[in-house]
């Protein structure tokens, strides 16, 4: 059992390992792969292609890492804790709330600083989770998959309204987030992975602890309950954690769809049920998930950078559709 | 002294319950002892489940109280409550991908903490449950792929291995095959025996009579009757609570009460 559970682990160990060395390798100079290896081991300052792995692709290939963990953690603890295999954090609205949130400070407000991005992004998330969750709770039969789900595009269209809103009173603002509000990993900078560096370890933290009870609680509330887990305590530390994450996220790589939709399936997929395998399993995956997706954000169309959200989205749309299908 | 703590083992008292600010139990005080085997039967809507689900803490009593051994399992930690008291509910989920094992070991729940991760004891409980229950031969795969039967022994090895005193079920054999039906309560039977104490509720009167020791009959929300199979498996009690007209005889081999419906003259 130990070591079936543990091949997943090492494969995906070994492919983000991989995928990382491949992304500080490719670029407009590309850098062998011992190169890249050598610019750890036996770092040369006089060396320019060292300079350009460490000072420009380490930062970017650390924040693909560390927002692609993130989502996927954020997707796994949302699926588990609302038992619906279609949650994640943009479908919920999360990202559109959080972005809309940065949107206000950055642009409105005039907050320009990395401080205060984070808990930017993680309140708007939060509000815009609970306005969901809300909606979808008042709605006939509860918050079943089919009104979370409804409920999360109204709320992320009406939330896109708002953001049309913001872009027309302030367009000069507005035009530097365009790109950013796509999602992209491009001209993230190290003092925002700082700041949102905090975020990401406490929702990862959670998540992890949390683990155990998620498992429990896909066996229903009341079995849940009979084992004697607190279900309202866990759904509320369980939107922390998402919250905490999904705003960790934003604040380095502006709204990134589908990893946390698709990651914790693929999860599920290779491990099983057992949240306890689930959870991390989902943070390798989505590392790895985003980190692929941004190589082929920088070289498909190079030397034009492609959005590493809009490569996302054509990965998660069919994948979505997949899913829809095959698996609910 | 030993005597009375064992009659004051798990009592509802004064219970007033129900759900959506509706009131299903109107005054239900009802005493369990260690190592009974009690049936809740009458018929829809007369507030069995609700009954269950208010002695497991599942619904909070809008008055009146649930004590196990003297202190109210409303006011103690649910995590305590849950060492000593497990819950079978009506429809559990069978999550995807959760393999028998897996399942059997979510009932070791209560006993474990974030410190405290999974301990030899734990196995030792699972491997225990799953021998209890048969299921060992399919440990590795997946439930939702087994047949009824075999999924509801997965359930009922869940709730041993939570190693409780009192096992509450809410309807265990529902949508099961009559051969099925009596493993099951077979099964809950040789459980009791082994000193455990088991509150069932069950749709099937002969199921009832045949295999607990105790029978309470409800209507409306109130105790109708307490007492032996043959106590409350009479005709009138049969036609006043249910609206049922029945005849009643006893199985010749166990001399246990079967209720034989009437068909052709119902009218």
């Amino acid at each position: 059992m130990r070591v079936a559970k543990s091949v997943p682990f090492g494969i995906a160990a070994a492919a983000l390992l991989l995928a990382v060395v491949t992304h500080m390798a490719v670029g407009a100079r590309p850098v062998s792969f011992a190169e890249v290896l050598r610019a750890f081991t036996e770092f040369d300052p006089s060396v320019i292609e060292h300079q350009v792995v460490r000072a420009l692709r380490l930062p970017r290939a650390l924040i693909a890492i560390f927002a692609g963990a993130a989502l996927g953690l954020a997707g796994a603890v949302v699926q588990g804790v609302t038992r619906n295999p279609l949650a994640d954090p943009g479908i919920l609205g999360l990202l559109h709330g959080g972005a809309l949130a940065v949107v206000i400070g950055i642009g409105v407000l005039g907050l320009a600083e990395p401080t205060w991005i984070p808990a930017f992004a993680a309140a708007g998330a939060l509000a815009s989770g609970v306005i969901v969750w809300g909606i979808s709770r008042a709605a006939p039969g509860g918050a079943t998959p089919m009104t979370l789900i409804l409920s999360g595009a109204a709320v992320t269209a009406f939330l896109a309204a708002l953001m049309m809103i913001a872009n027309l009173l302030n367009e000069t603002a507005f035009q530097s987030l365009r790109i950013w509000l796509t999602g992209t990993l491009s001209g993230s900078t190290l003092t925002q992975f700082y700041w949102a560096l905090p975020w990401g370890v406490l929702g990862a933290g959670l998540s992890l602890m949390l683990a155990r009870q998620i498992t429990a609680l896909a066996i229903g509330d009341d079995a849940a309950l009979g084992l004697g887990i607190n279900i309202a305590k866990l759904r509320l530390l369980g939107l922390l954690a998402v919250v905490l994450l999904t705003g960790a996220a934003i604040a380095v790589a502006g709204p990134l769809g589908f990893v946390g939709l698709v990651v914790p399936h693929v999860a599920r997929m290779l491990i099983g049920a057992d949240y306890r395998y689930v959870v991390p399993l989902s943070a390798l995956l989505g590392a790895l998930l985003l980190v692929v997706a941004d190589i082929a954000a920088r070289t498909l169309l190079a030397p034009t950078e492609i959005s590493t959200g809009i490569i996302l989205a054509i990965i998660g749309g069919p994948v979505f559709v997949w899913l829809v299908r095959a698996r609910l | 002294m030993a005597q009375s703590d064992s009659a004051e083992f798990f009592a509802a008292r004064g219970l007033f319950s129900g759900y959506n600010g509706k009131q299903v139990l109107h005054g239900i005080d009802l005493t369990v002892g260690r190592g009974e085997f009690v049936a809740l039967i009458g018929p829809n809507g007369c507030g069995k489940s609700t009954l269950l689900k208010t002695m497991a803490r599942v619904l909070v009593p809008q008055a009146g109280d649930v004590q196990l051994r003297g202190a109210s399992i409303h006011q103690t930690a649910s995590k305590d409550v849950a060492k000593s008291l497990a819950l079978l509910p009506q429809s559990p989920i069978t999550p995807d991908a959760l393999t028998v094992r897996e399942l059997v070991a979510q009932g070791r729940f209560p006993h474990q903490s974030l410190l405290r991760q999974w301990t030899s004891a734990d196995a030792t409980a699972v491997d225990r449950a799953m021998q209890a229950t048969a299921v060992t031969e399919f440990a590795d795969r997946v439930v939702s792929t087994l047949s009824g039967g075999q999924r509801q022994r997965c359930w009922i090895a869940m709730t041993l291995a939570q190693d409780t005193d009192l096992i509450l079920l809410d309807e265990p054999t529902t949508y099961l095959d009559l051969k099925v039906q009596i493993d099951v309560m077979t099964l809950l039977s040789r459980i009791v025996a082994q000193g455990r104490t088991l509150i069932v509720v069950l749709h099937e009167l002969n199921l009832a009579a045949a295999f607990a020791d105790r029978i309470v009959m409800m209507r409306d929300g109130r105790i109708v009757k307490d007492g032996t199979a043959i106590e409350c498996m009479t005709a009138e009690l049969l036609k006043s609570v249910f609206d049922l007209n029945a005849r009643v005889i006893a199985d010749p081999e166990t001399g246990r009460p079967v209720c034989i419906p009437l068909t052709r003259d119902a009218a």
